[in-house]
């Protein structure tokens, strides 16, 4: 077949909605692509780790500690599916995890925001989570298998994220004085940023336009984020949080949330490296990784004396 | 509580259910302080999977406590609001992770037994008691397989790594004569049937760990000078009231809250 | 020493007995034993497995998407190889 042909029947399977399979002929740009957000997907999951695993050791229950210890190493795993999933793609994980360690790779900003109380914890899975599921469930469609197989299961196992972090959310806001007064401050700080996960707008998000021909994205950045602030603001409601936005206002004939202006200087501050804790959670990651580098040799050692175990 | 079991018993029972929980409990949070930090990320999940377990089974034994106990403690009362001189956990257990090797250590000589008192539980004249070990068992057969492979891979892989791994053991050594140690509560409830004796668990751990150290290339230390000593009446190293008022903070800033 | 990541091992999870082993997703481990404890702590969080297999990725033999034509199409035309192609009296049940 020509290029040409091969092109053309790439196009025709993502038009009929058949998956992309890791041997299956792809454009160059879309390999490329599918690798910048997929990695940025899975370093998102381990660097993700850091804010939650921060208040593993203080969590003021044995059930929330055992919760979040869960939740945690799940993403540990989600990191992991992801990881595997890029590597179809013929780019090998140690490669993967240098370009996350020397800052050449992006994940989600968020994560570099610090967890300055224990209702933090509770955001992140009410918001962050929530935020999350719903980038995830749409690429959980996407047009490349392995990929949305992932994500198939991640969303499945993500299930319970969401819940434990708006259960914690709910026990603080109805409990004394004065952990309502620290979920509502959690509240303030997480709102923002959590807006600011579904990337910018569409008119300043450069791959958009090419993600979304491909079918490896299947809604806009702002669809999906007007989607988490419908789904929300009554979840705000319900447990009497004050959302931090005085622009907020329902839409009755769109039947939307209208929200404020975002400060997207703040966001782009952060995707340059400038934000609270980026060198920080880079340099947790790196050390992990140094500190882990000795062991990882003894294992090769060890199977390469005992060949019976390759 | 079984009315065949005496006010004695029970307050034995009470003290030997805080040793099993406060072990495990102090355990789990040690290895949960690796969540995220991890020599690969397959093994961040594994270590997170043991800690699960430890905290899992900590929760359970101590609620039980606070059944036995019969003065309306529940576990979260018995772990967040105790001092450290009440908690009853092996200086063993709540030594600092180090690094991976003595992580390893400290793990291997703890999940062996674990192993075979668990065996022996199992068989309790307690019931719940017998459920929980039954249960748990199975657990920490998984466990005794997970770190006896690593003392494996560190003792027979690199040079280095056998550097680390030895002297993990070397050091770790002196706090395993506790494991064994018996006290008025084991006898006494060991007579009726409801735990075993621990000195009657050294043969059978001696040699498991003999066995897995020749085969790990890893020596056995011998003439250690053994100085950790009455852990379970509430001695212990410093590191476990720092490790408290980290597990603690939270749950007693805010002590009239529910979570 | 250049850094290693391990070799990867694809993981397949049997859900309940007598059902067939699934291709759930690979870990790394430099060697068996530890591809099956991973395998074992990634893919049975949930306990939704039985039964693992683990298989160096490198072992698998894969047909390409080049194969898809000649490899699969002549299957579709062997009716004779389906129940519906065979008649029996009414009224007997099979």
């Amino acid at each position: 077949m020509s290029q040409e042909e091969k092109l053309k029947e790439f196009e025709r399977k993502i038009e009929s909605g058949e998956k992309i399979e890791p041997k299956d002929w792809m454009p160059e740009n879309y390999r490329k692509q599918l690798i910048r957000m997929m990695s940025q997907h899975a370093h998102s999951e381990i660097v993700g780790m850091l804010p939650e695993g921060n208040w593993i050791t203080r969590a003021p229950s044995l059930r929330r500690k055992l919760g979040l210890l869960a939740k945690v190493q799940d993403e540990a795993g989600h990191g992991l599916y992801l990881y595997s999933a890029t590597e179809t793609l013929g780019v090998d994980r140690s490669e993967l995890i240098e370009n996350l360690h020397n800052g050449k790779a992006k994940y989600s900003s968020i994560f570099n925001y610090p967890t300055l109380t224990w209702a933090d914890i509770g955001l992140i899975g009410w918001l962050v989570d929530g935020a999350a599921i719903i980038n995830q469930t749409m690429l959980a469609k996407s047009s490349y298998g392995p990929y949305s197989r992932a994500l198939i299961r991640i969303c499945k196992e993500e299930n319970f994220h969401k819940k434990q972090g708006y259960e914690i959310v709910s026990k603080l806001a109805g409990g004394t004085k004065k952990q309502k007064e620290m979920v509502q401050e959690a509240f303030n700080r997480w709102w923002w940023p959590t807006l600011m996960m579904f990337g910018p707008p569409d008119k300043d998000s450069p791959n958009s336009a090419e993600l979304m021909k491909w079918k490896v994205k299947l809604n806009s950045n702002d669809d999906l984020r007007q989607r988490f602030v419908n789904l929300t603001v009554p979840q705000a409601i319900a447990v009497d949080l004050k959302v931090p936005d005085p622009d907020l206002k329902y839409n009755e004939e769109t039947g939307n949330w209208e929200f404020g202006e975002i400060n997207w200087e703040e966001f782009w501050n952060v995707v340059k490296g400038n934000g609270p804790l980026n060198k920080e959670r880079l340099k947790v990651r790196n050390d992990a990784h140094d500190r882990g580098a000795w062991v990882r040799e003894a294992a090769e050692a060890y199977a390469s004396k005992h060949s019976s175990l390759n | 509580m079984s009315s065949k079991i005496s006010n004695l018993t029970e307050s034995h029972l009470f003290e030997y259910l805080l040793r099993l929980g406060d072990d495990r409990l102090i355990l789990g949070h040690r290895l949960s302080e690796w969540c995220g930090h991890g020599p690969i990320l397959e093994e961040d999940i594994a270590l997170a999977n043991v800690a699960l377990d430890c905290v899992g089974q900590a929760k359970s034994f101590l609620s039980l406590a606070g059944k036995v106990e019969n003065k309306g403690r529940t576990e979260d009362d018995l772990s967040y609001f105790r001092e450290a001189v009440e908690f009853r956990n092996l200086q063993l257990l709540e030594q600092p992770n180090i690094d991976f090797a003595y992580t390893i250590a400290r793990q291997f000589f703890y999940d062996v037994y674990s192993y075979f008192l668990y065996e022996e539980l199992s068989k309790s004249s307690f019931d719940e008691l017998a459920g929980l070990a039954v249960k748990s068992l199975k657990e920490v057969k998984y466990h005794v397989r997970h770190s006896r492979e690593w003392i494996l891979r560190l003792g027979d892989g690199t040079e280095e790594s056998h550097a680390k791994i030895q002297e993990a053991v070397n050091e770790r050594w002196r706090f395993t004569n506790e494991l064994f140690e018996d006290d008025i509560v084991v006898e006494s409830l060991s007579g009726e049937g409801v735990v075993v004796k621990n000195s009657n668990l050294k043969t059978s751990w001696n040699e498991f760990v003999t066995d897995t150290f020749e085969k790990a290339t890893i020596v056995k230390p011998v003439n250690v000078i053994d100085y950790s000593k009455g852990s379970r009446i509430g001695n212990h190293s410093e590191y476990l009231g720092h490790l408290l008022a980290e597990m603690q903070i939270v749950a007693r800033s805010f002590p009239d809250a529910e979570w | 020493m250049k850094d290693s990541q391990h070799k990867l091992w694809e993981v397949f999870v049997q859900a309940k007995t007598g059902a067939p082993h699934e291709h759930a997703g690979s870990v790394h481990a430099a060697d068996s034993e530890i591809a099956l404890q991973n395998a074992r702590d990634v893919f049975s969080r949930r306990n939704e497995a039985v039964s693992l297999w683990v298989v160096p990725s490198d072992q698998i033999v894969a047909s390409t998407p080049e194969d898809e034509g000649p490899f699969f199409d002549p299957a579709n035309d062997k009716i004779y190889r389906h129940p519906k192609f065979y008649s029996v009296p009414k009224g007997v049940r099979m």
